[in-house]
């Protein structure tokens, strides 16, 4: 458990992608089965058993702490797991070599009752130091965040044995912790596990991102286009196992598994076939925003109120497989026939196909990207993120292929702000101010001030950075840890234009707006500050949106 | 006769009125005896100055020949009669020459320990524990979080990643006195024997801890070395150096940091460290009271850090306790920062 302790203290500072995989790679290949598997599923999620209540473990440092000294500390510190576990007192009694291990930990917690958890976990914390203490703590009570998604612990799995991580993918829903016939395959002591799951995943097909220039030199006769949805890639899987049940998933694009969260998308799923489309929020036949969907994503429980409220629908683009026939390898054409004929006889409204797009030449879907709504999409043109161009001929091929896909985005939206305040980065650019809060202008009581709107740490070439980095240095007017103000005045400051995907309300935010994907598009070193633009410049932007997107919704206080 | 009659706390540090001296003053006095040499209890433009050997050398160092009108070297142990009182200087485990000073007066006992660490350290005289009636302890890490552990267990950490990210260099910010050349010792006591290079603001320092006979291997300077010769190097550089533009001759590095701080998430996060490495020169909550208890002292005066936490500790332990308040100890850092910026 120190050492499971010791990679996931090490993962929760790392910054970098590539380092954190060479960590849990590095910890794979050093620990020994069956501990190396459990921690494999706690990094992936998938270990499910009770967790302790932050109150058990409250009461345990209560009876061995001086309540005043308790809570200076737990002031000190802010996090609870974290101040228990520095403050546990140590035992002298308390032999060396005594730390449980993770698979002590993970199957004792898996059957031992209510009753006896206290005593077991206060044994467990009397044995571990500091740092495996905090991560016992994190762990029994759910709180394990070090920054790692599924996907990237399996990525680091198959890099054990040299794997693409789409084969791991493939393999996860017929594995089960602690994985040992998985460890087995990679290090070549074994068979491939074999994979009996009637609903798998398969790894997708993804686009390169277009210029007009690129596709200016094809030929538009080979392809076919659709609209790019703006809502959340999904594969939707049914299969008959052994006994001839149908069994359906649903997997979001990087292979995890999210069908509880949509039973009402599951329930379509009649015949066996694997759809590859877009999950949208479907209102009165209209497709609602990025803005509604994200509603019903924030929401944890899954409640009859919430399938009313946020229905969801799935726009189908793709046949990777019907009944057991493999259609991964027949041109694109003809895989979209036979979504059509599928989705006829599903013949259900929350499925659809996504409409092609009619065009002759490259002009054309110009000004279909410019105006989908005259050029087929209609009253659900706010959810078009821009135009998917595919070739007729082409086969679905896992990965991203060049040349088959292109996805070519409507042209961002650009608004010109303010930068009032620098944070330091980490890793590569920790000596470098690199993460920028920007703000607009707008009228308030004390008179014309700059409100924050948002928060962007991309989109500036290295050489803008040392620009922005330079300007931050000179220009500090006050600092707060590693942030600095930066000056903001009408005359003096610096102008960024930044350029993002769309916006969103939030209480979160003073604002009371929230940017999707906002990044530095370009400086704007020409421009004085009180040029920038305005607060009522973004508001007008959001209630446009939201009457072009929710005309009739009751209650649309949204 | 009470305590106070023999040392009078003052804003400015403690006074010691029958011997007509100050113990690290933050002012200019007649008299100082000084424990070590950090720059927050080793000030210049004192009459005279009472200090081990070392301390005295690490004074010059830093403020040049004419740091004090006149200077007097103690040894460990040896005791100076200094008017109506006596004075000895005891190893106070800190940093190289550091002492804890105890004075009687009439039969009454009272150590002033400075700065210390009652744990193990390869660059300075093990932490001696002097009986007293009055401690007066610093607290810089006076709260039952700080448990610092095991720093061979951290420079273990430090190999390891080392050896994980072979290409890159790793950056360990430490304090230029003491610090710097405790990792530099331990890791050659782990066994690294590659070439560790270090920033050029520690440099005279550490050449003088090596003419006291402290091994601490082939130490380079970044100055000197090309790019390619710092990859999968240790490179040891004062903390501020880290988000300096100085720290960008490193195209990738691994940041570390060496500091009792960093065990506490929030103040590693702030910092921007990707490698916290749990090492202090300063004792930890267990270390600061099993050193009050060891000392069989009465009375607790604390001087520096997080007081709150540790005079309620010594309350109920029936121990009498008082703050100090004195102005202008500190973090070893932030003094340096604010020499820097004086400077
Ligand atoms: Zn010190
Ligand atoms: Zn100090």
């Amino acid at each position: 458990m120190n050492r499971f302790a010791e990679l996931l203290d090490r993962l929760a500072y790392e910054p970098g992608r590539n380092a954190k995989l060479r960590l849990i790679a590095d910890y794979l290949r050093r620990t020994p089965d069956p501990e190396r598997g459990w921690a494999l599923a706690a990094l992936t999620g998938a270990l499910t058993f009770k967790h302790a209540k932050a109150g058990m473990i409250r009461g345990l440092i209560a009876e061995r702490t001086d309540p005043a000294l308790f809570s200076l500390s737990y002031d000190y510190v802010g996090d609870l797991s974290e101040t228990v576990a520095l403050m546990w007192p140590l035992d002298p009694n308390q032999k060396s070599g005594s730390a449980p291990t993770l698979t002590e930990v993970v199957q004792t917690l898996s059957t031992l009752g209510k009753a006896q958890l206290p005593a077991k976990i206060a044994r467990w914390l009397d044995g571990l130091d500091e740092t495996g203490r905090w991560a016992l703590l994190k762990l029994v009570t759910g709180g394990l965040r070090i920054g790692v998604s599924a996907r990237l612990a399996k990525t680091a799995v198959a890099s054990l044995g040299n794997q693409p991580p789409d084969e791991i993918e493939i393999l996860w829903p017929g594995l089960q912790a602690p994985y040992l016939d998985l460890f087995a395959w990679l290090e070549g002591r074994a068979e491939r596990p074999s994979t009996r799951d009637p609903a798998p995943f398969r790894p997708p097909m993804l686009a390169h991102a277009a210029e007009k220039s690129d596709l200016a030199r094809l030929d538009a006769a080979d392809y076919l286009a659709e609209w790019k949805w703006d809502g959340i890639r999904v594969q939707a899987v049914a299969g008959r196992d052994q006994h001839g049940e149908l069994v359906a998933r649903l997997y979001s694009r990087t292979g995890e598994e999210i069908s509880k969260s949509f039973p009402d998308l599951l329930a379509l799923l009649r015949l066996p076939c694997a759809i590859d489309g877009e999950l949208l929020i479907m209102r009165e036949a209209r497709v609602q925003s990025f803005n509604v969907l994200q509603q019903r994503l924030n929401r944890k429980s899954v409640t009859s109120k919430l399938l009313a409220e946020f229905p969801a629908h799935l726009r189908a683009y793709d046949l990777l497989a019907e009944e057991d026939e493999d259609l991964r390898d027949r041109p694109f054409a003809t895989r979209r026939e036979r979504l059509q004929a599928l989705i006829t006889r599903l013949s259900d409204p929350r499925i659809d196909i996504s409409p092609l797009i009619s065009f002759k030449n490259w002009s054309d879907l110009t000004a279909a990207r410019a105006d989908p709504a005259s050029a087929g999409a209609g009253v659900d043109a706010d959810a078009v993120e821009g135009i998917m161009v595919k070739r007729r001929d082409a086969p679905y091929v896992p990965g991203r292929p060049r040349g088959p896909w292109w996805k070519w985005k409507r042209d961002p939206m650009i608004i010109d702000a303010v930068l009032m305040y620098a944070q330091r980065g980490h890793g590569k650019r920790s000596s470098y101010y690199s993460d920028y809060t920007f703000g607009v202008w707008s009228k308030r009581d004390s008179g014309e001030e700059l409100v924050p709107v948002g928060k962007a740490y991309f989109g500036f070439t290295d050489e803008e950075l040392v620009q922005i980095d330079r300007f931050v240095r000179r220009n500090t007017v006050d600092r707060f840890g590693p942030v600095r103000e930066v000056v903001h005045e009408p005359k003096s400051g610096l102008v960024l234009e930044v350029a993002f995907e769309g916006l969103q309300r939030s209480t979160r935010h003073k604002s009371g707006i929230a940017m999707r994907f906002p990044r530095i598009n370009r400086l704007r070193w020409d421009k004085p500050p009180a040029e920038a633009d305005r607060l009522e410049t973004l508001e007008s932007l959001l209630t446009q949106r939201e009457h072009a997107t929710m005309p009739t919704v009751g209650g649309g206080n949204v | 006769m009470r305590p106070e009659d023999i040392l009078v706390p003052t804003p400015s540090g403690v006074c010691c009125k029958p011997g007509g001296f100050h113990i690290d003053p933050t002012r200019p006095v007649e008299k100082a005896l000084i424990t070590h040499g950090h720059s927050d209890h080793a000030r210049a433009g004192h009459g005279a100055v009472l200090a081990t050997q070392e301390t005295l050398d690490i004074m010059r160092l830093r403020y040049g020949d004419n740091f004090a009108g006149s200077i007097q070297a103690v040894r460990y142990g040896e005791i100076v009669k200094l008017g109506g009182a006596t004075a000895s200087f005891h190893p106070a485990g800190h940093v190289l020459g550091s002492a804890q000073i105890r004075v009687e007066c009439n039969g009454l006992r009272v150590v002033a320990s400075g700065d210390y660490k009652n744990v193990a350290d390869p660059t300075c005289t093990q932490f001696e524990l002097v009986p007293c009636d009055v401690f007066i302890t610093e607290a810089t890490f006076g709260l039952p979080v700080f448990r610092h552990h095991d720093a061979a267990g951290e420079i273990g950490k430090l190999l390891r990643s080392v050896e994980l990210f072979l290409e890159r260099a790793h950056l360990v910010g430490a304090y230029s006195l003491g610090k710097a050349q405790r990792v530099i010792a331990m890791l050659r006591a782990a066994g690294h024997d590659q070439p560790i290079y270090i920033h050029g603001a520690m440099e005279t320092i550490t050449r003088y801890y090596q003419s006291r006979t402290i091994d601490l291997g082939r130490v380079e300077l970044v100055r000197g070395a090309n790019k390619a010769e710092l990859c999968g190097r240790i490179v040891i550089c004062p903390p501020s150096a880290i988000s300096d533009l100085w720290s960008r001759r490193f195209p990738d590095p691994v940041v570390a940091f060496a500091s009792g701080w960093m065990r506490v998430r929030a103040r590693a996060r702030q910092r921007g460290v990707t490698l916290p490495l749990v090492i202090s020169d300063h004792a930890d909550w267990d270390g600061l009271t099993a050193t009050i208890t060891a000392t069989g002292a009465s009375e607790v005066w604390v001087t520096h850090g997080q007081e709150d936490a540790l005079l309620h500790w010594c309350r109920a332990k029936s121990l009498k306790a008082r703050p100090l308040d004195i102005v202008g100890y500190g973090d070893e850092e932030d003094a340096a920062a604010q020499a820097e910026a004086e400077a």
